[in-house]
């Protein structure tokens, strides 16, 4: 549905700065796809070549077969009439009511007023705001202005959607609810959506894809759940312990008394059982200190820390059992050596 | 002094509507050709829509030219224009000639820095919509900066009342001309003082409904 070629973007003529370093990018149809980095990654400058707001300085721009660079203006402004796109800071027109706001994207597109009434209405329920529509946008919460940004975004059934950090304004049960409502648009209306954020917690939330972005490149992309799961990059290993990492307390380290380990479960959760079935054939106590199960794209993905203590040989069988039975082994801490100094 | 003020009355009313004649055209031609002009500076500026150096350079040059010019040697300078246009230099209609030429390119400049505070973001979304620049101008950059360029036409009024004084001195009439005829010439200080209240009581009417429509119309 996207495609975008080895593009790259230098601004300035003496002392070049390069936004976007030789990007390619491909959105296949109905898909999610979240495009994580810092500020000044280059990310939303790379959002901006989908709907040509931004021309690169090499490279080509693709949507839906259509070369964006090579249309004319006018041309260019019924394609943009298919890609939606939403905004962190939402960009509503203060002067005009939520209904204004949405018509203007149809009016825009040359429908005729009869049919701007319907859409509108339809669009309102759509992001469940109908009752909203007289209203002005100062007197809306940033979630509403969020939902009404959506259905303008929506108007002219477009194919794709672009997000431009559309939940880092919102408080964590706005997000929620704003994001739910993009996965509902994309499911109900087949629209593919493109996300750029900083919050690694969108991304797992919905994100079928993703790319993560650094000084102008691509580092690291994969599906959400790989990304997840066995992190290359350094930067993509630091975005990810935003949502799956966890600190024991120094104090709790200092009493261990065998192996601290952490275990990784991918996919399956036979979690019980491997652990029981390890407690049964060592003779090693086990003490699970830490765990969390997350859900990336429906898919459990666990983490548990967990103090095995014992015989320093039995111990270390026992891990080895352990490092058949699960996706991944690491012992953080071998409180078996500190015992021994002691 | 009552009587003088009463027997003062006939004269003081077509002052009266000599300046309101000579400030409305030239509010008139602010609005149908500064407006525009302050548009075009505002879209043609860097990372807007209809970017274009030149456009923005000749029409920000020949501005600030008139601009630079005081009001009362543009008022003497323009004198040919007028009699080529109107074949006199009397009366308001010829001072209202100069005084359009001066409002025009305060009122764009006003127009202008009223259209910058548009939330750029505002103005992306619209084209991100698809939306043609007349769209733009019509339905996004006017109405949101209606509140700015109505408390601009209030300072382009009031400025233009003071310039109508000066239009006055060179035939033009009005309050203004009133005022230093029987004022400065004849040393009346009752005129003198009607003139400058009534002036003060039109500066004060104007600028309180100015802000009274720009604050109703803000929907901030």
């Amino acid at each position: 549905m996207i495609e975008l070629r080895e593009i790259t973007k230098e601004y300035g003529k003496k002392d070049k700065i390069v936004a976007v370093d030789n990007v390619s990018l491909r959105v296949e149809k109905g898909e999610i796809y979240g495009i994580v980095g810092y500020s000044g990654a280059g990310k939303s400058t790379l959002l901006r070549f989908i709907n040509a707001l931004e021309r690169p300085t090499k490279g080509s721009v693709h949507v839906d077969g259509i070369d964006l660079l090579s249309l004319s203006n006018k041309a260019l402004r019924k394609a943009r009439q298919s890609i939606g796109m939403i905004f962190q800071g939402f960009y509503l027109v203060a002067s005009k009511t939520v209904y204004d706001n949405v018509a203007f994207a149809l009016l825009a597109a040359g429908v005729s007023k009869k049919h701007i009434e319907e859409k509108v209405d339809h669009l309102l329920n759509v992001v469940d705001l109908a009752d909203q529509k007289r209203k002005y946008p100062s007197q809306l919460s940033g979630g509403q202005k969020q939902r009404v940004s959506i259905a303008r975004a929506l108007a002219n059934d477009p194919k794709v959607l672009l997000c431009d950090e559309a939940t880092s304004a919102l408080d964590p049960n706005t997000t929620k609810s704003i994001l739910s409502l993009l996965r509902n648009i994309n499911k109900k209306l087949g629209i593919t959506i493109v996300i750029i954020t900083h919050e690694m917690e969108v991304v797992k939330e919905i994100c079928h894809r993703c790319a993560v972005m650094r000084e102008g490149r691509v580092v690291e992309s994969g599906t959400t759940f790989d990304i997840f799961s066995n992190p290359k990059d350094e930067l993509t290993k630091t975005f990810i312990q935003n949502v799956l990492e966890f600190h024991l307390p120094d104090s709790l380290i200092d009493q261990v008394q065998g192996k601290l380990v952490k275990l990784m479960f991918l996919r399956d959760l036979a979690t019980d059982s491997v652990v029981s079935d390890m407690l049964q054939r060592f003779k090693v106590k086990g003490n699970i200190l830490h765990g969390k199960v997350e859900y990336i794209q429906e898919t459990p993905l666990g983490v548990f820390i967990m103090d095995v203590s014992g015989e320093e040989a039995e111990v270390n069988q026992a891990i080895s059992y352990l490092e058949k039975r699960v996706n991944s082994v690491e012992v953080i801490n071998d409180g078996t050596h500190y015992q021994a100094l002691a | 002094m009552m009587e003088h003020i009463i027997k003062l009355l006939p004269e003081l009313n077509v002052a009266f509507f000599e300046t309101l004649i000579m400030v409305g055209i030239a509010l008139l031609f602010a609005v149908i050709i500064g407006l525009p002009l302050g548009v075009i500076l505002f879209i043609t500026d860097r990372g807007l829509f209809l970017e274009n150096k030149w456009v923005k350079q000749v029409v920000g040059i020949i501005i600030n030219l008139i601009r630079s010019v005081p009001f009362i040697i543009l008022l003497v300078f323009l004198l040919p224009v007028t009699s080529l246009l109107l074949g006199t230099t009397i009366g308001p209609m010829a001072a209202s000639v100069s005084l359009s030429v001066a409002a025009i390119p305060f009122y764009a400049r006003i127009v202008e820095s009223a259209a910058r505070e548009i939330d750029k973001g505002v103005i992306e979304a619209a084209v991100a919509a698809g939306a043609s620049p007349w769209m733009i101008i019509r339905h996004i950059v006017l109405p949101e900066a209606k509140p700015g360029l109505i408390t601009g036409l209030t300072i382009t009024a009031i400025s233009l009342i003071g310039y109508s004084a000066m239009a006055g001195t060179i035939g033009g009439g009005g309050i203004g001309d009133l005022a230093i005829r029987y004022g400065y010439y004849r040393y009346d200080d009752t005129v003198m003082f009607t003139t400058v209240i009534l002036l003060i009581v039109i500066v004060q009417l104007v600028q309180y409904m100015g802000d009274f429509i720009a604050k109703t119309v803000d929907k901030k």
